[in-house]
């Protein structure tokens, strides 16, 4: 099942990779091999555009993932660890609205209600709106974790005489961890992705890559989009390789230690 | 209970937004609000270093996408956009577009004359010629050899056609070439000319496969759809892939459009924007926007300047018999609900 | 959700920072979304401006446009509307089936990365993250080549011998499953891998000690540790998938709106509605509302039962 679902995950990026290479204009006729779009993306005139909208990208998903992961893990213990309070099911309607909200119209409301504030519109409002639409995604998998651990690991610690940020960092954040990282990693990709809310409340030249990209894809898809998702995908690639690699030293000198519950 | 909380939310907006520079309007700045994929960046570079204006581009998928974001508060910007010849008309009845004085542009006489005096701009007081051409629709000669010079290709199609159309997922353009069908005129306020259309469209729904504007290239290109309605530069550029298309000149009518650069009310780097718009009106300048687009320029001595293929490309030069072109015309609010109507009920 | 689903005892061991812990949240999200929305709200029951905006005068025909058919011209007796409802019920139905789909493959691939050692299982949850860095209209454009009468996959099937003639995929409702599948399947492995990794195998090796069939242990001893995960995984792609416009634009053909068109062409349509795009936004606001409230609800009822 797990290979099935890698099989259809990665079909179509095989495709964008073939394309990546293909000599021709067209996304849709085979011209041959080809490095011309490579090219074009490091030394072409939109090279530089490129690489801003990248940086942008990349430096946008991971400030807005983890300020929106912080803010989630909280509210997941201040929900799940909190006992029973009224107004829960008000908070819980708070914390998953970004994800009811259509699209277009969080997009047309914000951008209505910051010029009514006089928020400036640049890499600032795309990061705030940012966080918001990515605490859900970041909360559901963290409180769905919360709500498998057991308090009385936290009991024991406090018995001990521990205090909250002694029993949260040493008990319950190792036993929340995975949860996080699920958190934290939808958050990345949903940030990485946004085009909608992006492209209306962005302030003039500021460029992400889905706003730089759509206007390429609008005459069809130009195969030096197809390169640079080639080149995110090798990027993505070798951070996963890096962690591996950091976590195999990290395994080392760690293997003396207890097994955590990890 | 927004009153109330303005300061608050002030002092918060001025803490959040503290961190960044603001987009001021500093001096030697052009900010374009413009079509993806519409102008080669080297055209905007040559335009910096000749003036030493540094231009910013932010792009739009839709002149209804531009509009909204526009009324939705980005007005104040940007300097220049480039609308279509009906949303010209709707932004100068918004009342979002400056005027350009009098003799303001240096280059003003060099705009042919069929596109000095516009019915969507009156005298050109808000804007110049960017691109034009046509829109009509692309049949597949390795499927069907009949006529094609008409639009029943589109509303009913023969049998090899049948389901494999793809339509321009635009409004304006499919009610306008219905009414061609029709032979009734556009903004109709006629009951019965009205109920005919809907119900031509819900007949015609089920000979079609799809509706894509972004595609409208690819899917001739590889086959998925026989006939399709497309724009002429758009339907060039397939055929350059590969597809044994011809573009139709329907005996019913021609849509043509044309794509222009305006000058927006509360441009922030005004000076400059009317310099933009004289380096436009340069016939190199704008040939190379051709050259790149593949339509057609509407300022004099452009044509020496093109590729040899554009010349000679059957999609920008009409047969001697083709009728003259049509503007997707702006309807009134009455019409235009009824034409809405009748498009939610065409996609629902 | 609201409530520990799973059956183990409530611990409060943060109450008394409840309230600065929740903090964070309630701001970010009610001065930046709230706010906004409450805008929305308000424009819903606004009139509107010819080509987009909206008039500062009380009216109800959003919510009037909504319901009731008035004919072609709007001045004909007044029937119920079928449009918005059809448009409506098509959505929940297709993300609903999406839902469905990823929950059926999800589970396992959560379950099978869940099963690997500790080392390698973040690898493999970033392979799964991974293509997710390809933007998501480049996916589906992908995807769209990869599945066209004449693209690869009926290449291969045809090669194969497994089929004789081309599959007709592309512009069908399978299609459009397809692609919502596609888009939102890592919302559904992530949440549930978190729960499923903090299963303890040792209980299932109990209970088939004692004779509990596979059934009753995935029922009875598996389900209860990881329905948060599954629940959550199940909003995450519900929710979205109702209101996705890129898969059926793309790779339904664009034929039949969806709710997340119908709402974009409102406000970036021809006439420009807003308040009609406000509403129809604030109508699937409050269903999907009463759905999750519900949800919560019966969730607790059937741990108190």
């Amino acid at each position: 099942m797990a290979v099935l679902c890698l099989t259809v995950l990665y079909a179509p990026l095989l495709v964008v990779m073939a394309y990546s290479f293909n000599a021709s204009q067209s996304i849709t006729v085979w011209g041959g091999f080809s490095w011309r779009w490579y090219e074009d993306i490091f030394f072409g005139l939109e090279a530089a555009k490129f690489k801003t909208a990248a940086w942008n990208s990349v430096t946008i998903a991971t400030a807005a993932a983890t300020a929106a992961t912080i803010i989630a893990t909280a509210a997941a213990i201040g929900m799940v660890r909190g006992g029973a309070f009224r107004g829960r099911q008000v908070s819980f309607a708070l914390l998953s609205m970004p994800i009811m909200v259509p699209e277009i119209v969080t997009a047309v409301a914000t951008l209505v209600f910051f010029s009514a504030i006089g928020f400036t519109l640049g890499y600032s409002s795309i990061l705030v709106a940012h966080i918001v639409f990515c605490i859900p995604f970041a909360y559901l998998p963290i409180s769905a974790r919360l709500e498998g651990i057991e308090g009385v690991y936290e009991e024991a610690a406090q018995d001990l005489y521990a205090n909250r940020w002694q029993v949260f960092v040493h008990v319950l954040f190792p036993l929340m961890a995975p949860g996080v990282l699920a958190g934290f990693l939808l958050a990345f990709i949903i940030s990485l992705d946004d085009f909608i809310i992006t492209n209306f409340i962005k302030g003039a030249g500021v460029e992400t890559l889905p706003t730089a990209i759509f206007g390429a894809v609008k005459q069809g898809i130009k195969p030096n989009i197809m390169a640079l998702s080639t080149i995110m995908l090798l990027l993505s690639l070798l951070l996963v390789t890096v962690s591996l690699i950091v976590g195999r030293i990290g395994l080392k000198s760690d293997r003396s230690n207890h097994d955590r519950d990890g | 209970m927004i009153t109330k909380n303005r300061s608050v939310l002030a002092v918060l907006a001025i803490a959040v937004s503290g961190f960044t520079a603001g987009t001021a309007a500093a001096e030697g700045k052009l900010s374009i609000y413009h079509w993806f994929e519409y102008i080669p960046q080297e055209l905007l570079d040559a335009f910096s270093a000749e003036t030493g204006i540094e231009v910013t581009m932010d792009t739009y998928d839709s002149n209804e996408a531009m509009l909204a974001t526009l009324k939705a508060g980005k007005l104040g910007s940007y300097d220049v956009a480039v609308p279509g010849d009906y949303m010209v008309e709707i932004m100068i009845g918004e009342g979002m577009l400056d005027m350009i004085a009098e003799g303001e542009l240096a280059n003003v006489g060099n705009i042919e004359k069929q596109w000095l005096d516009v019915p969507f701009d009156p005298g050109r007081k808000h804007s110049i010629p960017y691109q034009w051409g046509s829109t009509s629709f692309s049949v597949n000669r390795d499927v069907y050899d009949g006529d094609i010079r008409t639009t029943s290709i589109i509303f009913d199609p023969p049998e090899e056609l049948k389901g494999r159309v793809n339509i321009l997922d635009a409004q304006g353009e499919v009610m306008l070439l219905a009414s061609m069908h029709l032979g009734i005129p556009q903004c109709s306020t006629d009951r019965d000319q009205l109920k005919a259309l809907d119900e031509l469209l819900q007949g015609a729904k089920q000979h079609w496969a799809s509706f894509n504007s972004d595609g409208a290239k690819d899917v001739l290109v590889s086959g998925d759809a026989a006939v399709g309605m497309i724009w002429n530069g758009f339907s060039a550029k397939a055929r350059a892939e590969g597809a044994n298309i011809e573009y139709s000149y329907p005996r019913e009518g021609l849509i043509v459009w044309m794509d222009n650069v305006v000058l927006l009310k509360d441009a922030p780097n005004r000076a400059n924007a009317i310099r933009f718009m004289d380096f436009l009106l340069e016939p190199e300048n704008i040939a190379a926007v051709t050259n790149f687009a593949q339509y057609s320029a509407g300022v004099m001595g452009v044509t020496d300047l093109l590729d040899d293929a554009l010349k000679s490309q059957p999609e920008s030069i009409p047969p001697a018999d083709a009728p003259a072109g049509t503007f997707v015309q702006v309807c009134d609010q009455a019409t235009q609900e009824v034409y809405d109507a009748i498009w939610t009920r065409l996609k629902k | 959700m609201a409530e520990p689903a799973t059956g183990l005892a409530i611990s409060a061991s943060f109450r008394p920072l409840r309230v600065w812990l929740l903090l964070p949240s309630w701001l970010v999200i009610g001065f930046f979304l709230l706010a906004p929305v409450l805008v929305m709200l308000v424009y819903s029951f606004l009139t509107k401006e010819f080509r987009g905006g909206v008039i500062w005068e009380f009216s109800l025909a959003a919510y009037d446009q909504f319901v009731f058919d008035r004919g072609l011209f709007g001045d004909e007796p007044p029937t119920i509307e079928w449009t918005y409802i059809t448009i409506f019920a098509r959505s929940i139905t297709q993300a609903a089936l999406a839902t469905v789909f990823c929950l059926v493959i999800g589970f396992p691939t959560a379950f099978f990365i869940a099963t690997r050692s500790p080392a390698t299982r973040s690898i493999w949850l970033f392979l799964v993250t991974v293509p997710y860095w390809v933007n998501l209209l480049i996916r589906t454009v992908s995807m769209k080549f990869l599945i066209r009468d004449n693209g690869p996959l009926n290449e291969l099937l045809l090669a194969l011998g497994v089929i004789s003639e081309p599959l007709a995929m592309i512009n069908t409702n399978f299609a459009v499953q397809l692609g919502l599948f596609y888009s939102y399947l890592p919302f559904m492995v992530l949440p549930v891998y978190a729960s499923v990794e903090r299963y303890d195998f040792s209980l299932s090796e109990a209970a088939a000690d004692l004779y509990a069939g596979r059934w009753t242990i995935l029922r009875r001893v598996l389900l209860p540790v990881v329905r948060p995960g599954i629940i959550a995984g199940c909003i995450l792609v519900f929710v979205p998938s109702l209101g996705a416009f890129l898969a059926p634009d793309l790779l339904g053909g664009a034929k039949n709106f969806m709710i997340g068109s119908l709402i974009e062409e409102q406000f970036k349509g021809n006439a420009g509605n807003w308040p009609f795009g406000a509403a129809a936004s604030m109508i699937l606001l409050t269903l999907v509302l009463l759905a999750l409230l519900l949800l919560v609800r019966q969730q607790r009822t059937t741990e108190a039962g």
